[in-house]
């Protein structure tokens, strides 16, 4: 308690916000069972982002991210809905993780590397590999950004997206003038009405635009994407367990991708006889006790809430209006990114 | 007798001549208010051309090109359905329920409109000057409807209600609970602090100064920041304080501050003659205070205190910005829905917020000039 409060002392004297968040007292083990004691997970999540975290009309949210707080909560508790989301916006989303407010943050965060190591903060794992793309209209006749010489690009002001461009073109020698406005509404409304031959963002954010577009058909999302953006959930940095299970959360949902287990088989396959299946659903060795769950963990969070491309394709993929191409996003064995590791 | 046979006495009184078109009826109206002199000219076409400009659009988007019924985006795209499309009001209608309640659990929104109903109860008993019991009214509407409120909405095993946490609130039931517990609030504890401002302890006075002088020092969102951002990283491990209640004690000590300096113009403006008469009947501080001036103190403000609670009200979406989904993030946040995309969704959804505002700040507005008006009866000649 004495050193509890010295360190409070201290932070508030240097007037180091910084400092007092990274030795946040909260930082404690057993996330795990405090979780379990308060009987539901907090998910800091967005307060609204297509594809990744959406009120319907009842107030249920769904979306990847907020599949992924579910996913966790079915591995704990064998029920999706025990898990309260925290609506946080980007200022103020580590803090919250940091102060213990929320014991995860599923929030489309880029991971990187002072995140991960100045604030205090884990990502173990990227559950979307997200990057600045390019849209023009199909009439431009462009079919690669390489081609965009001379172009006017509508962009959002002060954000990594101006600075991403600027690399891009100058990398590839190619002449550009930027159009930039404040909010991402007016960006889009922007280019939407002529204002400009290129709208650039984050790949998945291109999509949830060209949806709003009057105009859907006659746009195009051009291949190259410039930067990386890899967007995975945290947690406190120190406790291990619980990285543990965010971790093999991920995990085990793209294991079941890999195995072919979905929501709909997965009774089936708990029958299977191939020892991969048989070690992912718990019906050989106890892979979740290692973890402090249970042996039927990852049979709970397919069961529950469905492989990592059944949550792709229903929130961001195809079997949803966004129609997001699995691209980097895919597995391993279809040449992407996503790249399940064995559980034995 | 003589006299009635006089041909020049007339007997019953001519008809009046109606008074000259000029100035009388419409045309009169028009003459007297829009055109009675250049400068009125100049104005009344000036704002003519404005309103010619603007409104025409205006009501296009609301009414004749809007979208009234539909299930998904579709419904209000132009592609889709062929004509130009204004408001989608059909988005509006299929998330009503998510601007109302948020996620609270739809088999217990029950109790929230139980809610709205005890509050329209005591609103309603507490502003309709002639209701019977007006005392009774205040009880209930200060003591009561608040106990009952929280019972209701936050819910107990023990009183037989599923508990439901407050992560779970949304939409207008956050805003008017953050509004009500503002004004309600603010008016007594503003009342103190003017009266402990104007006090002759040094040490009330000075808390009193202190208080109201760090409060409006600083801004609200500040203070509100304070609350949901900050404040967990100095409590210890483990303890947490809810995360309606952190900014509602914010608003609440805000509002106090601002009605704090409203009240306290009233009560310099009392003339000092009502302070002496009052002392000399021999009554006391709280008597005097009770009786004598704070209901002529408070007359003198009501414009004050209307704007006030006006400017708190429209706050309120301040606490969008710390997490809360009051009606404006629950709006933000299904508009981005991919099911609802579509060119006008996100502007019907502002439109719809500014309409609510407008409804609640415009009666408001409405309520207080007919109360000043009441109050200020003894003062007409």
């Amino acid at each position: 308690m004495k050193s509890r409060m010295t360190q409070i002392a201290l932070a508030l004297g240097a007037g180091l916000v910084g400092a007092a968040l990274a030795t946040s007292p909260a930082a404690a083990q057993a996330t795990l069972a405090n979780v379990k004691q308060k009987g539901f997970l907090q998910c800091g999540s967005n307060p609204g982002l297509a594809g990744f975290g959406v009120p319907n009309a009842q107030g249920e949210w769904s979306g990847l991210d907020v599949d992924f707080c579910r996913a966790i909560a079915a591995a704990i508790f064998n029920d999706p809905t025990k898990v309260r989301f925290i609506p946080l916006s980007a200022k103020d989303r580590f803090t919250a993780l940091q102060s213990g407010e929320i014991d995860v943050l599923a929030r489309n965060s880029t991971m990187t590397m002072s995140r991960d190591t100045q604030l205090g903060l884990d990502f173990p794992v990227v559950n979307y590999y997200d990057g600045q793309g390019f849209m023009v209209r199909k009439k431009l006749g462009v079919a690669s950004a390489k081609e965009l010489n001379g172009a006017s690009i509508c962009t959002q002001q002060g954000t990594t997206t101006e600075l991403n461009l600027a690399d891009f073109f100058r990398g590839n020698n190619l002449k550009y003038e930027v159009v930039a406005f404040a909010t991402a509404d007016e960006t889009f409304k922007a280019y939407d009405t002529g204002r400009c031959d290129a709208f650039t963002t984050d790949a998945s954010g291109l999509y949830a635009q060209r949806l709003i577009s009057a105009t859907p058909d006659d746009h195009l999302v051009l291949p190259e994407i410039i930067s990386k953006e890899p967007l995975g959930p945290s947690v406190r940095h120190g406790d291990n367990q619980w990285a543990d299970i965010v971790r093999w959360v991920h995990n085990a949902m793209l294991n079941a991708e890999e195995y072919k287990v979905t929501k709909a088989n997965v009774d089936e396959m708990m029958k299977s006889p191939n020892p991969e299946i048989k070690r992912l659903l718990g019906a050989e060795g106890s892979f979740g006790e290692a973890i402090g769950l249970t042996k039927d963990w990852a049979y709970r969070i397919v069961k529950h809430v469905g492989n990592y491309g059944e949550v792709f394709d229903r929130n961001v993929g195809e079997g949803s209006p966004l129609k997001i191409k699995r691209g980097v996003n895919a597995l391993w064995t279809q040449g992407g990114l996503q790249y399940g590791i064995p559980i034995r | 007798m003589a006299v009635q046979s006089l041909s020049f006495i007339r007997t019953a009184p001519v008809e009046a001549t109606p008074p000259p078109t000029a100035v009388r009826g419409p045309v009169g109206w028009v003459r007297e208010n829009l055109f009675s002199s250049p400068l009125n000219i100049a104005l009344t076409l000036l704002v003519a051309f404005l309103l010619w400009i603007a409104l025409p659009p205006f009501l296009r988007f609301m009414i004749f090109d809007a979208v009234w019924t539909g299930s998904d985006r579709n419904a209000c795209r132009e592609d889709v359905i062929g004509r130009p499309v204004g408001a989608c009001w059909a988005f509006v209608w299929d998330r009503l329920s998510y601007f109302v309640y948020g996620s609270y659990p739809p088999a217990e929104r029950w109790r929230v409109d139980t809610f709205f109903a005890l509050l329209t109860v005591g609103a309603v008993w507490m502003l309709w000057l002639k209701a019977p019991r007006r005392g009774l009214g205040a009880a209930y509407f200060f003591i009561v409807f608040p106990v009952l409120s929280f019972l209701l909405l936050t819910g107990s095993e023990r009183i037989g209600l599923p508990e439901v946490p407050t992560a779970f609130w949304g939409g207008i039931l956050v805003t008017i609970i953050v509004s009500v517990v503002g004004i309600v609030l603010s008016l007594p504890f503003g009342v103190l602090l003017a009266l402990g401002r104007r006090s002759r302890l040094p040490v009330v006075r000075l808390a009193s100064v202190t208080f109201i002088e760090v409060v409006r020092g600083v801004p609200l969102i500040t203070v509100l920041i304070m609350a949901n951002t900050m404040l967990p990283l100095f409590l210890p491990a483990g303890m947490s304080v809810d995360r309606l209640l952190r900014p509602l004690v914010g608003v609440a000590l805000f509002a106090s501050a601002y009605m704090a300096e409203v009240i306290r113009g009233g009560l310099q403006a009392v003339p000092k003659g009502q302070y002496e008469g009052a002392m000399s009947l021999g009554l006391g501080y709280w008597r005097m205070m009770y009786f004598i001036v704070l209901p002529q103190a408070l007359r003198i403000v009501i414009p004050g205190i209307v704007n006030t609670f006006i400017g708190l009200f429209k706050d309120t979406t301040l606490v969008s910005i710390v997490g809360l989904l009051d009606l404006v993030r629950t709006i933000e946040a299904s508009r981005v829905d991919p099911v609802w995309a579509a060119p006008t969704v996100s502007m019907t959804g502002y439109a719809f917020a500014g309409l609510f505002y407008f409804v609640f700040c415009y009666g408001m507005s409405r309520y207080s000039l007919m109360v000043e008006r009441r109050l200020a009866a003894g003062q007409r000649r």
